[in-house]
């Protein structure tokens, strides 16, 4: 036993006669995780929340959430002598009298876009592969919880410089609050400490910003992994994966080393955009005045499809009694965003419903075995495109000598014609890309190469497929779609007639598939020749 | 309700394919310096942020491709943190796929479901401990007990009254009375109708007593936008044309959908944008919208000289300015 | 000359002796050019200068502005709009118009300097009107105040031509341009005129050092070197959310791909 060996024995023994955990750190460190890139995105929304830790901690030593207003004399002339918040003072401070201030700026900055980025990326990978089926549907509904946490708190972070594009930004959100009936303005007077802009709100989001949201988002992160952990990571369907194993790499050492090896990976990528390239320059926007504004105005990626939606609502306003209603407002602002989370949160008990399918999931879907599935979400992704789009219609005018009265008009006909569209276009995609599976499966795969057959007859040779990449091809399920129950067996009808047609008709176009090939047809195709 | 007919069969898992290191010495040889050449690449990366931090000035500015003129410090800081970072994560990446065992382990999965003796138990006990808790044969303690935890909530809910006053009529009032003179923003100096050309425009605040400063919650409501065009022009009813001056009308800036400034006057079409969301006024007909998602038009400001010849508010805004609210009285 | 003989078949040649010419000939013109101008500025008085620009009117503008610059239906009438206007519009490239789209851009000038003052003489001796001024007069450099220069913009300019100047999108595909790499007295001349969709911005309700201020801070914005690495057009956060998925989450989920590949 070598001197290292033994101070580790040591310490693993000195830890488990207080801990009593040596079976379950075993258990632990040999628990095995699946690899495949698209489960890294998960990671790099993980990654990129430390780094927003860190840098986001760093940036507080020296920002001032205050409204009170100053003179700069800070470094940079081009504002010196002008009056402003000492929030956007000591921004300016940060990015200029701080050494490395703006970088780490920079950095919070870009790891913000990245993290909201990845998110998404992240949902679309567990959407389109079924991951979120039972067991995980909690995950899930946390999954959406962070994403709209992640909007918040990003959207809040934005307007901390106090600078004229996020004190527009602020502007638009009072109106938000200002348009719910009836407590709308007494909102708008609470959030606000007052009259808009006012002297609290910065040093109110402050608090929210880096306490409130980064507490509630490490509980719900953690929880999150834990589900993770304890529900074993879903795998890729391929030959020796089933539902009732996990196929992959240990804990210790190797995904220890290739997760941890990612998380500087993810910091050393996102310090080099900080270092590159300039984000959210808030020195050239000035300090923020509601009487000034600047063309182009645009709020962070993830908010430009509410942007978008808000440009795009009919005018719309209901005055009765004296009292006012804005539509305008309130329908893209708080509606269609709450129907779309809401629908969002709840879809993993909506196709349950309509599959009937109450069973475990561990494998994953290919998206093209789930055409409804697919299709529904090329058709969400369609729509927030659309309005992200009209978010940025203005520089999309001059960048692409459009107008913006053309790319409004096309936004608001194209917000309900586009998704349905993305709906059929991407289901008959899956289809035929079933039916291309089938074929390979069948026939093997076309090598080109051509041969004359005794009789003069010409055909080109296919080659068979591997069987494990036959067995990857037609490992899925095609459930069945369910029968409504009109009448029971006594012909009393079902009190739940409706209900029960309209599940049998979302199931059935669910269930949608081209047959998959069997070992049946295998054979049969195996006698042929 | 699975396809009844056979399926393939599970082939199992592929056979192990050994890697060049796991038999080849040297290659094995050659991955371990790989590792280590990328550990000593991120001690580069560290060695040049220790540089640029104290050995670049802050004000060294150099010439990069694409990036133009940059500034130095900030550049190679950055570029040394993120090669200090990377390159350990490329080693230590490196070094798992390379020399870390490679061999594919297989885990048992069980299902979520508890077995069904353990869940009865479960269910058993919770009956049983709640039985003893007694909950359900003393109402008057449940009653009371729902009672208490529902409304201490409402402490830490009236805590938060004093976030902010009541909004009273504050929404529908601004600092404009009549009398009030009009003064440019900044520069505060009163204008003269002559001092507007046709096809001018001027950003105008009420004029403030002496010694009350402008905070920013005034130029939040007080904001007006003057412009000139000729009176031939305008297509107004005879009481908003009484509101113009020699043809000079006053709009408030604040837009009547959310509240962004309403700056972006096109003389050539007299109309106003709105840069947020490309709402489009009509400034000729008293700012109707005729594009974009407001619903109203901007609230005018009525506009007269006084005895020196200075512009007046002859009247203050008779309709709340900026975003609608519920108690907004919008006839 | 064993060295041109050495050389007069490489296959660079061509090509050098092609650009040696090019650049021999378009200095000489430059110089006659300069020469000739010259003498033109010294020998016309006011006058011929007037009777030269009416000329150019009639060849160049009449078509759309009128034989007496009145105005026709499709183009406004210039009486009135003075040399400023005509330097400003003439001068930038945006008169002649090249077809008849919603706004006159900014191009290479269709007359040089001489024909340009010409012009502008021209139509300022139609009806008083702005006078133009030349970029040494305005001495920006010298007087005005950036800071000071950074507010009016925000004040005044911003909300058509963006914070950072770049431009702006207006109604129907007209659209502000971008403030960067104009010469001074082109924005001087733009606040006072007001061409086709911009206010005007009187000396009365933005003084003449203002306005120099503006043109202080719009220098500094453009000569300002990178602070914090590449600009991204400065045009805020579209270029950056783009950034954001295709640099930063691209290069990531490259990388997760090379990660999770065996290694052979």
């Amino acid at each position: 036993m070598s001197a290292r060996e033994r101070v580790a024995g040591n310490v693993a023994n000195y830890v488990d006669e207080r801990t009593g955990s040596a079976k379950w750190l075993k258990k632990t460190l040999t628990k095995v995780f699946p690899d495949h890139w698209s489960f890294m995105l998960g990671e790099i929304v993980l990654y990129s929340f430390i780094i927003l830790l860190l840098s986001g901690t760093f940036l507080t030593f020296w920002f001032d959430p205050s409204m009170r207003e100053v003179e700069y004399e800070g470094s940079y002339e081009p504002l010196s002598g002008l009056k402003m918040s000492a929030a956007y003072a000591s921004t300016l401070h940060i990015s200029f009298d701080v050494r490395g201030g703006l970088l780490m700026r920079q950095i919070h900055h870009w790891a913000a876009l990245i993290f909201m980025a990845a998110m998404v990326a992240h949902l679309m990978r567990v959407f389109f592969t079924g991951a979120f089926r039972k067991p995980r549907e909690f995950n899930w509904i946390i999954g959406v919880g962070l994403l709209t946490l992640g909007i918040v708190e990003g959207f809040l972070g934005y307007s901390l410089p106090d600078d004229l594009l996020s004190g527009t930004g602020i502007r638009i959100a009072e109106a938000i609050i200002q348009a719910i009936p009836v407590v709308g303005s007494y909102l708008a007077y609470f959030v606000f400490g007052g009259a808009f802009p006012g002297e609290m709100f910065i040093q109110r989001i402050y608090t929210v910003h880096i306490l409130l949201i980064p507490g509630i988002f490490l509980a719900l992160i953690t929880a999150h992994l834990m589900l993770v952990w304890y529900q074993k990571h879903t795998q890729y369907p391929g030959p020796g994966r089933t539902e009732k194993n996990v196929v992959g790499y240990p804990l210790m050492p190797v995904y220890m080393a290739k997760a941890g090896g990612f998380f500087f990976i993810v910091f050393g990528v996102t310090a080099f955009l900080g270092a590159v390239a300039s984000i959210n320059p808030i020195w050239i926007y000035g300090p923020y005045t509601p009487g000034q504004i600047g063309a182009g105005s645009q709020p962070d990626w993830y908010m430009g499809w509410l942007d978008g939606l808000v440009r795009m609502a009919p005018p719309l306003e209901t005055h009765a009694f004296g009292y006012t209603i804005s539509w305008n407002i309130l329908v893209p602002g708080l509606i269609i965003p709450g129907i779309i989370f809401t629908g969002m949160a709840l879809y993993p008990f909506i196709e349950s419903w309509m599959t009937g399918d109450k069973r475990e999931h561990h494998l994953l879907d290919r998206p093209r075995n789930a055409p409804n599935r697919t299709a529904l979400g090329a058709m969400s992704i369609t729509f927030m495109l659309v309005t992200l789009i009209n978010g940025g219609n203005d520089l999309l005018a001059t960048h692409f000598d459009l107008s913006i009265n053309q790319i409004m008009w096309f936004s608001r006909i194209g917000v309900f014609v586009l998704p349905p569209l993305a709906f059929v276009i991407t289901k008959r995609i899956c289809l035929s890309l079933q039916r291309a599976d089938r074929e390979l499966v069948l026939h093997g795969r076309e090598t080109g190469r051509l041969v004359m057959l005794p009789h003069g007859e010409f055909i080109e040779v296919h080659e068979a497929l591997s069987p494990e990449r036959a067995y990857t091809l037609t490992q899925h399920e095609q459930p069945a779609a369910i029968a409504p129950v009109v009448e029971d067996e006594n012909g009393v009808r079902n009190p739940k007639g409706a209900k029960a047609k309209l599940q049998a008709r979302l199931s059935r176009a669910h269930s949608e598939q081209i047959a998959k090939p069997t070992a049946k047809d295998m054979l049969e195709i195996e006698n042929h020749h | 309700m699975t396809n009844e007919i056979a399926p393939l069969t599970d082939p199992g898992l592929p056979e192990h394919v050994h890697r060049k290191a796991d038999v080849d010495e040297r290659a094995a040889k050659k991955a371990e310096r790989q590792v280590g050449i990328l550990f000593l690449l991120s001690v580069i990366g560290t060695l040049l942020f220790i540089f640029s931090y104290v050995g670049i000035d802050e004000d060294t500015f150099i010439f990069v491709p694409i990036m133009g003129t940059t500034n130095a410090h900030q550049l190679f800081l950055g570029l040394g943190l993120a090669m200090a970072l990377f390159f350990i994560g490329m080693a230590a990446v490196h070094w798992a796929k390379t020399l870390m065992p490679d061999h594919e382990v297989i885990d048992v999965r069980k299902e979520q479901r508890s077995k069904d003796e353990d869940r009865a138990d479960f269910v058993a006990t919770v009956k049983e401990r709640s039985a003893e808790a007694g909950l359900g044969r003393r109402p008057f303690i449940k009653r009371t007990m729902g009672l208490a935890l529902g409304l201490v909530g409402l402490s830490p809910i009236l805590l938060l009254r004093d976030l902010g006053p009541l909004p009273e009529n504050e929404l529908n009032e601004t600092n404009w009375a009549a009398g009030t003179r009009l003064v440019t923003d900044p520069g505060d100096r009163p204008i003269k109708p002559s001092d507007l050309e046709v096809g001018g425009v001027v950003q105008v605040q009420p004029a403030f007593p002496e010694g009350k400063e402008r905070h920013l919650d005034d130029i939040a409501k007080d904001s007006v936008l003057l412009i000139r065009i000729r009176p031939e022009e305008f297509n107004l009813d005879a009481e908003r044309f009484s509101w113009t001056y020699e043809g000079i009308i006053a709009f408030s800036k604040i837009c009547s959908h959310m509240g962004c400034a309403v700056a972006l006057y096109e003389q050539s079409t007299k109309h106003l944008l709105c840069p947020c969301h490309q709402s489009t006024f009509d400034v000729t007909r008293a700012a109707k919208v005729i594009f974009g998602p407001a619903a109203r038009p901007l609230p005018q400001l009525a506009i007269t000289v006084d005895s020196e010849g200075y512009l007046v508010a002859k009247a203050p805004f008779n309709e709340a300015v900026g975003p609608s609210f519920w108690e907004r009285d919008s006839k | 000359m064993r060295f041109l003989s050495k050389y007069r078949r490489h296959r660079f040649a061509g090509p050098l002796l092609l650009l040696a010419g090019l650049l021999f000939v378009g200095f000489g013109y430059t110089v006659a050019q300069a020469a000739s101008e010259e003498a033109v500025l010294t020998s016309s008085d006011k006058a011929t200068l007037i009777a030269e620009g009416k000329e150019i009117f009639a060849r160049g503008c009449s078509s759309c502005h009128g034989l007496n610059a009145e105005g026709a239906g499709i183009a406004p009438s210039l009486i009135g709009v003075g040399a400023a206007s005509v330097d400003f519009q003439v001068a930038t490239g945006r008169m002649p118009m090249a077809d008849m789209s919603q706004q006159a851009m900014r191009k290479e000038p269709v007359y040089n300097e001489e024909e340009t003052a010409a012009l502008a003489a021209y139509v300022a001796s139609l009806a008083p009107g702005p006078a133009s001024v030349t970029n040494e007069e305005l001495a920006w450099e010298r007087s005005g105040d950036t800071a000071e220069g950074g507010e009016l913009f925000r004040n005044n300019c911003a909300m058509c031509h963006n914070l950072a100047g770049q431009g702006g999108a207006l109604t129907q595909g007209k659209y502000a341009p971008t403030v960067m790499g104009v010469e001074p007295k082109h924005i001087y001349e733009a606040m006072i005129t007001g061409p086709q969709a911009m206010p005007v911005f009187a000396d009365t309700t933005i003084t003449p050092e203002e306005k120099l201020s503006i043109i202080k801070w719009i220098k500094h914005a453009e000569n300002e070197p990178a602070l914090g690495g590449a600009a991204l057009g400065r045009v805020g956060p579209v270029t950056e959310g783009l950034l954001a998925w295709t640099l930063g989450l691209g290069l990531l989920i490259g990388i997760a791909v090379w990660l999770t590949t065996k290694a052979r």
